[in-house]
């Protein structure tokens, strides 16, 4: 285990919570500007590394959500099931479908798009997540 | 819908294992509902495109040639049911195995044959591409399985020399993307037929070079011997089925339908990597005592074969092949996972250590002989008739000498399955007091049966598996 | 600018392939992801660069005019994600062989094939 910095683990706690919020927003923003699924997964990925780094790779491979192959399979699952509405409407597989949801005061835009971005986002966090969580739990047994 | 369905399928099973990994027992029946659902879909698809011809969609709704388009002709499905059949089988193997279930293992399964049917079934060269690489990461995922020293070294062989295939087949795809503007199959293929064939011809041939390697022909297949023999035998099983054979239907999708029109040279050269690759496959496996060497050798020397039929360019070359390439991945897998049970019961791969089961288990020797004999190409089995369409094509285009080593390499293979035979079944196990152990083989037997009872039907009922590679080879290039 | 590309794609492919051929498996491992490097520049390269607009057809046409070719961002952003995956892999492959042996030698890995002691016939194995 690395010493511990103990103002770099005070500020983790806060900026753990505020990275992951960025990155959603860089995932939610993505679908008409520059953002996305990759880009807010690799935000996401940052933040777990940086908690690693601060708390150890276990305590951050905790704080994802599933587990890192798992939460990559639910990604990959996400995605293809965005493909589905479109089979079931006769239409090719992965036709993507846009509806307004009207909720009276503002109405919610939503997408199959948005699936499939979630679930690359997931399979990002997840995978290269998950991979450098492994190479800093490796260093830290080694040291 | 239905042509994606072999792709989605083995997909969604890989993802939900992964998902269901506490679980053993979970995983398990998901895994076999998975197979079953494959094997099942695999069967609809030939049904469809046989009454309804060529299976098509494009994904997302993007029109070809612009999108990824996925087809499903008579090669495509077929090859897709012969698949989803030998890896129903090798599940249906393992569930007999000994060793102990590991989270990984049965994800990265269904992933290969995600991987395989997704290179089948699409119709965009760079999706090929994709899928190719599916396979490799979890051939490599099955390979590392284990983690001693042995089995991380031959992974790393595997890894870096498929590497250079990968990279070569990249390659190529970007510059036939350059010079052509297209990366759906058939767009390419009418871009070639305009295009002067000298100009298209250097990146085609390096394409072929690259898939040549995925396939595992005669200078390049140093990865395969590498590697094959430190996995359990039913993983190489399913690796004998699937990875070579995927290269071979790449080979002959591209030579044989959406650049058929290549100089006559690059055939002529094919036809002579071919007979290189059969005989210095035979030689390798002639050499060794292991068993697992020797049909990873055998794996080579068979392709060989295959090789052939592509190079002799004429529907009847093509139809040949195709059989012979369903009547491998059927009888070779049979091969491994009989000498899987030659391990579970005589304790060894190696013949030097092995003996005495045809006084022990005397059916066994049977299915090995049906499965030997059927590799040897002797009637009535499927493998006879393989050969019959190869060489009589081959003798008919006058390339007598191509015919002439198919036939000689027959008795070199002959001889490989003779000295498992004298080894491992009739000499006397080494250890005097060695007595077959209690193992539970009941599936591994049913398994093994079924796919000799295969050999044996199609070998004695030849002639609508002839007819039906018949008509996939003429569908090719655009009827020709 | 294409000529910067070639060159450029060149240099890369020359250096990757000096790193494969190495006897060190980490340079070996780098080496073959710095040709997939360049070769994903040959991917983008491969779609002509003769224009920088977005791809973005205009409200009221119907055909995309002069604008930079979509595809191949796309066919190199799927090249690299793969690339990634397999160097990930090989690279943790690498620490754990050499972990297991002791050595990053490439001529010392004989686990899988062990030298013959018996003459002409090849060695027993214990697995």
């Amino acid at each position: 285990m690395t010493p511990r910095a103990l103002m770099f683990e005070v500020a983790m706690r806060a900026l753990y919570p505020l990275l992951l919020a960025a990155s959603l927003w860089l995932l939610l923003r993505g679908h008409n500007a520059p953002g996305g699924g990759f880009v807010g997964g690799l935000v996401a990925v940052s933040a777990s590394a940086a908690y690693a780094i601060a708390f150890g790779a276990r305590r951050a491979r905790l704080r994802m959500p599933l587990g890192p192959p798992a939460l990559a399979a639910a990604g990959v699952l996400m995605a293809l099931a965005s493909g589905l509405p479109a089979a079931l409407l006769g239409l090719p597989f992965l036709t993507h479908l846009w509806t307004t949801l009207p909720l009276g005061v503002v109405d919610l835009p939503l997408s199959t798009v948005m699936l499939f971005d979630l679930g690359v986002y997931c399979c990002v966090w997840a995978a290269v997540g998950g991979y450098c969580l492994e190479l800093l739990g490796a260093q830290e047994h080694n040291t | 819908m239905l042509v994606l369905l072999p792709l989605l399928v083995p997909l969604t099973t890989a993802l939900a294992c992964v998902l269901a990994a506490p679980s053993p027992r979970l995983q398990l029946a998901l895994s076999w509902a998975g197979a079953l659902a494959l094997l099942g879909c695999a069967v609809a698809l030939l049904v469809q495109v046989e009454t309804g011809g060529t299976a098509r969609l494009a994904l997302g709704n993007w029109p070809p040639p612009f999108g990824i388009e996925f087809a499903a002709d008579r090669l495509s499905a077929a090859m897709v049911l012969v698949a989803a059949l030998m890896g129903a089988a090798a599940l249906g193997f393992q569930a007999a195995a000994a060793e102990s279930a590991h989270g990984a293992l049965l994800p990265l399964v269904h992933g290969l044959l995600a991987g395989a049917c997704g290179a089948l079934l699409t119709a965009d060269l760079f999706n090929l591409y994709v899928w190719f690489e599916l396979m490799l990461i979890c051939a490599l995922g099955l390979l590392v399985r284990g983690g001693t020293a042995r089995t991380l070294e031959a992974t790393l062989k595997y890894f870096a020399l498929n590497m250079v295939g990968t990279l070569l087949l990249l390659a190529a795809v970007a510059l036939l993307y350059g010079a052509t503007g297209h990366l759906n199959f058939g767009a390419l293929g009418a871009a070639a037929r305009q295009m002067d064939a000298a100009a298209l011809s250097p990146f085609v041939a390096l394409l072929v070079l690259a898939v040549l390697m995925k396939a595992g022909a005669f200078p390049l297949y140093a990865w395969l011997p590498a590697a094959y023999h430190t996995l359990p035998a039913p993983l190489l099983a399913l690796f004998a089925a699937l990875l070579t054979k995927v290269g071979v239907y790449a080979l002959l999708r591209l030579l044989g339908d959406v650049f058929a029109g290549s100089p006559a040279l690059l055939y002529q050269a094919l036809g002579w990597i071919a007979v290189l690759t059969m005989v210095s496959g035979v030689l390798g496996a002639a050499y060794h005592w292991d068993m697992r060497r020797i049909l990873a050798f055998h794996i080579v020397s068979q392709i060989g074969y295959m090789l052939l039929g592509i190079a002799l360019a004429s529907p009847a070359g093509s139809a040949g092949a195709m059989f012979y390439m369903w009547h491998n991945m059927v009888v070779k897998g049979a091969l491994i996972l009989i000498a899987a049970m030659v391990f579970r019961l005589a304790g060894h791969y190696d013949l030097r250590r092995v003996g005495g089961l045809y006084a022990a288990r005397p059916w066994l020797a049977t299915l090995f002989l049906i499965a030997a004999f059927a590799q040897v190409g002797i009637p009535p089995l499927s493998g006879f008739w393989g050969k019959l369409l190869l060489v009589r094509e081959s003798f008919a285009q006058g390339e007598a000498l191509w015919g002439a080593v198919a036939l000689g390499v027959g008795a070199l293979t002959l001889y490989s399955m003779a000295k498992i035979w004298l080894e491992a079944f009739w000499k006397p196990h080494p250890d005097p007091a060695w007595q077959p152990p209690r193992a539970r083989l009941a599936p591994a037997y049913a398994v093994t049966a079924t796919l000799a009872a295969l050999a044996l039907g199609v070998g004695v009922y030849p002639e609508p598996f002839i007819a039906f590679a018949g008509d996939a080879a003429q569908a090719l290039g655009g009827g020709r | 600018m294409i000529w910067v590309f070639a060159i450029v794609m060149g240099v890369a492919v020359a250096a990757g392939t000096y790193l494969a051929l190495s006897r060190d498996l980490f340079r070996m491992v780098v080496g073959l992801s710095v040709i997939g490097a360049a070769l994903n520049l040959l991917l983008f390269a491969a779609g002509r660069l003769d224009s920088t607009a977005p791809p973005i057809i205009r409200a009221g046409e119907q055909v995309l005019a002069h604008a930079a070719n979509p595809l191949p961002q796309a066919l190199a952003l799927t090249a690299i994600v793969i690339g990634f995956a397999l160097l990930c892999f090989s690279l943790v492959l690498v620490v754990r062989l050499m972990r297991a042996t002791g050595t990053d030698d490439a001529r010392a890995l004989r686990a899988a094939e062990p030298p013959s002691g018996e003459g002409v016939k090849p060695p027993l194995e214990d697995i």
